[in-house]
């Protein structure tokens, strides 16, 4: 029988889950007046994904180009997202991110320099001036190196390789503490906390080709759906164009936009620079229109409109996804990224030292001399936990979330750079607003010790059972169907045998067994994380077959446009009484009028609008 | 392609044997390819730390047939196809299980380097103010992935088992990150002489060897750091110069 209270118990004011970006700033926040905060992280310190994001932050600093504001920023954002995010939150990031980032310098960060020695900014998708603070290619690693080296002097409690099972609630219905497991040992602890931050990112392990890691298991939405709160914008996964595509075993590894913002082009087998051939409707007055003007723009010309190549992540994914299907694919089926044709072999190892280190040993590819050949590879997910814009608390009382788990800030699709510039801003603003919450409770909640028996009990059952379901071929048969059924285009049968699949396959999950002892034990772990998986799935699944339009990164081939009466809808999932899952359509508030006509104006009169608001205020 | 045999370690700091494992290998696969291959089909509780699978995160650190790397960066065609691979974990730390070794150590290290500190006076309306060739030089030691393969190679950690006596070369490359700063005016010079050990490197450049990021950790790190502590120390005319005139201020650029 188990026993409770031979289990250890640690308190804090607040918990943070996850040890990103977003994690660490919110944990440094939440240090910074002195309560007590405790980190929970599934791998060691400074290993999260941050770490593998290559391209930068982006922010209106106007080190580039003086132009730059919050308000363009804002309105690329919202346009970025198909006007589905949520308007309140973009205008937060966009107005916030610059300080964040300035402070990161501060902590120690080591930017690329302009020539006049401030932080250097790059181009990118959708972002209409060069605003990406960066360092080379290895942006994420410099971000989550200086906030770990600050953060360890802050007196954050670390829990390294401890994972997350699920979270404990007072009779009230709030928040009170969360059970986890010591991946070293397979000991369960229980932490006791005020307020609970979900910092956990995203589920891209549920595909096939994917540019994430083990980690990404939708563990952040399962256990918040578990509890009771509401998941929105699910159907919203992002599918990275440029994912490496040869050799098979690195399929799906991530190729920076970097690439493209230094210039390079795609072209198709043809040799076609097929780009110019998909540019939207709402892109085309902003976007060159030929190779002439593309060129002029890559070598400065300020007046120069930006090549195609640089249009948002959803287009570029679907015109290479296009060309494939048409038959004008690279020799192992993606198309062809050349960098080596538009800058000089020197510009490319000082600006893409990773890219050209990753391919010429993973795939023995020299790429100052050789296009790469690139291929969607799902990247990132805009939905996840439901949020208050002005303190990122979700529907439970006491959990916060914030960065990739969290919803809203990046509508259907996200502009590369936004994501690195969520998790400074929005990991603030949830540290901020934990304390403050933790702050109004004087005593700890007590917990439901058969609660913690139960969760206990399903975790060890993996390990116990006689025999059953391999749990990596079981994953496995989730990727292969998410990939065919949920991928980057849709129909609605191939949405419901994806549900109908997904069925089988929990069904299956009910007797997974882990082989091995309970110590350091991957089988077991990912027995673990593959019933998070499998809840992020079949949301996933679920609200793209519920939304019949085409937006952003949810391409529906039955219905293949924007339909302007689901922008008024998001879609909200929920557990249900009886245990399943619950979809809704439920009607977006009325934007602020200030922010509509920012985001609406055309970008000559919003150019103009801050020439003036400057000369006023005597800039 | 044809199949191929693999010897893992498996067990614990207390027993632990090599384990023969035979795979097929496709083209293009790498060290951690087949280790991932092996535990999802042969061994599911086989433990490895992995994370990014493309030398960014420093996560899957391994000794391949003796030698220190990592096995996501390590091609199975750099081997002849006849050879056996050994794949063991790091010698210098504890093993938890298979290939997972306690590195907590290293964590402790860092927490001893006092954090950065700029210099208030160089920060401008649009943030701090340095020059791309003056950043150049801590960017390299920035590039550091923190995969402890140098700190396993280091004779002091891994032969002498003095880890209380140096803080091995990555926390070396770490405060000479902070100390050649352009802007940063905090002073580790005593406790990279006192508590860091900067004198226990007998600059075998092992390090600089295993480092998958290429940071020439000896010769633009860990050399000029001790020559700042001999400067400090040793040298008779700085010590007269200090007496007279006090301590000599960094540098900071002009703007």
């Amino acid at each position: 029988m188990l026993d409770i209270s031979e289990i250890k118990t640690f308190e804090h004011d607040v918990l943070i889950v996850g040890a990103g970006g977003a994690g660490l700033t919110a944990a440094i926040e939440a240090s910074s007046q002195g309560m007590s905060t405790g980190i929970v992280m599934k791998s060691l310190l400074g290993k999260a994904h941050t770490v593998m994001a290559e391209g930068g932050m982006a922010a209106a600093l106007a080190n580039v180009d003086e132009r730059d504001h919050w308000k363009i920023h804002f309105r690329d954002t919202m346009r970025g997202g198909k006007f589905l995010n949520v308007w309140r939150m973009a205008e937060l990031h966009a107005k916030i991110a610059p300080e964040r980032v300035r402070l990161l310098e501060e902590w120690g960060a080591v930017f690329d320099r302009t020539k006049k020695g401030l932080i250097n900014q790059r181009n990118f998708g959708g972002h209409r001036y060069p605003r990406l603070a960066h360092v080379g290619d290895r942006t994420g690693l410099e971000m989550i190196r200086t906030l770990q080296d600050h953060g360890i002097h802050q007196g954050i409690q670390t829990y390294m390789e401890c994972t997350a099972l699920e979270l404990l609630k007072n009779e009230n219905n709030e928040v009170c503490g969360l059970v986890c497991m010591w991946r070293e040992t397979g000991k369960f602890i229980i932490f006791k906390a005020k307020s609970i931050v979900f910092a956990t990112g995203g589920g891209g392990k549920a595909w096939e080709i994917t540019s994430n890691s083990w980690e990404y298991t939708g563990d952040g939405y399962a256990l918040a759906y578990k509890a009771g709160a509401e998941l929105m914008d699910l159907e919203f996964t992002q599918f990275h164009p440029t994912g490496m595509v040869w050799p098979l075993s690195v399929k799906g590894i991530l190729v920076t936009e970097s690439v493209r913002g230094e210039g390079g082009i795609l072209l198709n087998s043809e040799g076609k620079r097929f780009m110019f051939d998909y540019i939207p409707e709402r892109f085309r007055s902003e976007t060159a229109n030929t190779k002439e003007e593309a060129s002029k723009w890559l070598s400065g010309d300020l007046n120069a409109r930006r090549p195609p190549e640089l249009l948002t992540r959803d287009v570029v994914a679907r015109a290479i996804y296009e060309e494939v299907k048409a038959g004008r694919g690279s020799k192992h089926g993606g198309v062809y990224l050349n960098i080596a044709t538009q800058r000089s072999a020197e510009d490319i190892k000082r600006k893409l030292p990773s890219m050209y280190h990753q391919f010429k040993i993973l795939a023995e590819l020299d790429i100052t001399k050789e296009p790469m050949e690139v291929g969607p590879t799902c990247h990132y997910f805009m939905g996840g936990i439901r949020v208050d814009a002005d303190t990122t608390m979700s529907s439970i009382p006491g959990l916060f979330a914030c960065g990739e788990c969290a919803a809203g800030m990046h509508g259907a699709n996200r502009l590369g750079g936004n994501s690195l510039s969520d998790l400074l801003v929005f990991g603030y603003l949830a540290g901020k607003h934990a304390i403050e919450y933790a702050k109004k409770i004087t005593v700890h909640s007590q917990f439901d010790a058969d609660q913690v028996t139960k969760i206990i009990r399903s975790a060890t059952d993996i390990l116990n059972r006689e025999s059953g379901e391999n749990p990596y071929l079981l994953h496995e048969k989730l990727e292969n169907n998410m990939q065919k059924n949920v991928g980057i285009i849709r129909t609605k049968d191939d949405l419901e045998s994806g549900i109908y699949q997904l069925e089988k396959i929990n069904e299956a999950y009910k007797n997974v067994k882990a082989k091995g002892a309970s110590q350091f034990n991957p089988g077991w772990h990912e027995a673990i994380g593959l019933g998070n998986l499998l809840i992020t799935s079949e949301a996933v699944a679920r609200a793209a077959l519920l939304r019949e339009e085409s937006r952003g990164a949810h391409t529906r081939a039955d219905f293949p446009e924007e339909q302007k009466n689901w922008l008024n809808y998001n879609i909200i999932i929920k557990k249900g009484e009886d245990g399943k899952m619950k979809l809704a359509k439920v009607e977006r508030p009325v934007p602020n009028p200030e922010l509509e006509r920012i985001a609406k104006s055309s970008i000559d009169a919003l150019e103009k609008e801050i020439v003036e608001e400057r000369k006023q205020e005597g800039i | 392609m044809a199949k191929r045999i693999f010897q893992i370690f498996r067990g614990d700091s207390e027993n632990g044997v090599l384990v023969n494992f035979e795979t097929e290998v496709k083209e293009g696969m790498v060290v951690l390819d087949v280790i991932l291959e092996i535990q999802a089909e042969q061994a599911n509780d086989l433990a490895i730390r992995w994370n990014c699978k493309a030398g960014k995160c420093g996560s899957c650190s391994v000794e391949i047939n003796g030698k220190p790397k990592l096995s996501c960066m390590t091609r199975m065609n750099e081997y002849f196809s006849d050879q056996t691979i050994t794949i063991t974990p790091l010698k210098a730390f504890p093993v938890i299980k298979d290939l997972v070794t306690d590195v907590s150590w290293n964590y402790e290290q860092n927490k001893k380097i006092k954090p950065v500190k700029l210099a208030p006076e160089s920060k401008s309306e649009k943030g701090y103010v340095m020059y791309q060739e003056d950043v150049e030089r801590v960017q390299e030691f920035r590039k550091c992935i923190e995969c402890y393969l140098c700190q396993n190679v280091c004779h002091i950690l891994r032969d002498h088992d003095k880890k209380d006596k140096f803080i091995g070369p990555r926390y070396m490359i770490r405060v000479s990150s902070l100390e050649m700063h352009p802007l940063d005016i905090e002073d580790r010079i005593p406790e990279l002489k006192k508590d860091y050990g900067s004198g226990m490197c007998n600059i075998t450049h092992c390090c600089t060897d295993v480092c998958p990021e290429n940071i020439k950790i000896t010769d633009n790190g860990i050399i000029p750091l001790k020559e700042r502590v001999v400067d400090r120390f040793y040298d008779p005319i700085t010590i007269i110069k200090r007496k007279i005139f006090g301590k000599k201020k960094k540098r900071l650029p002009p703007f």
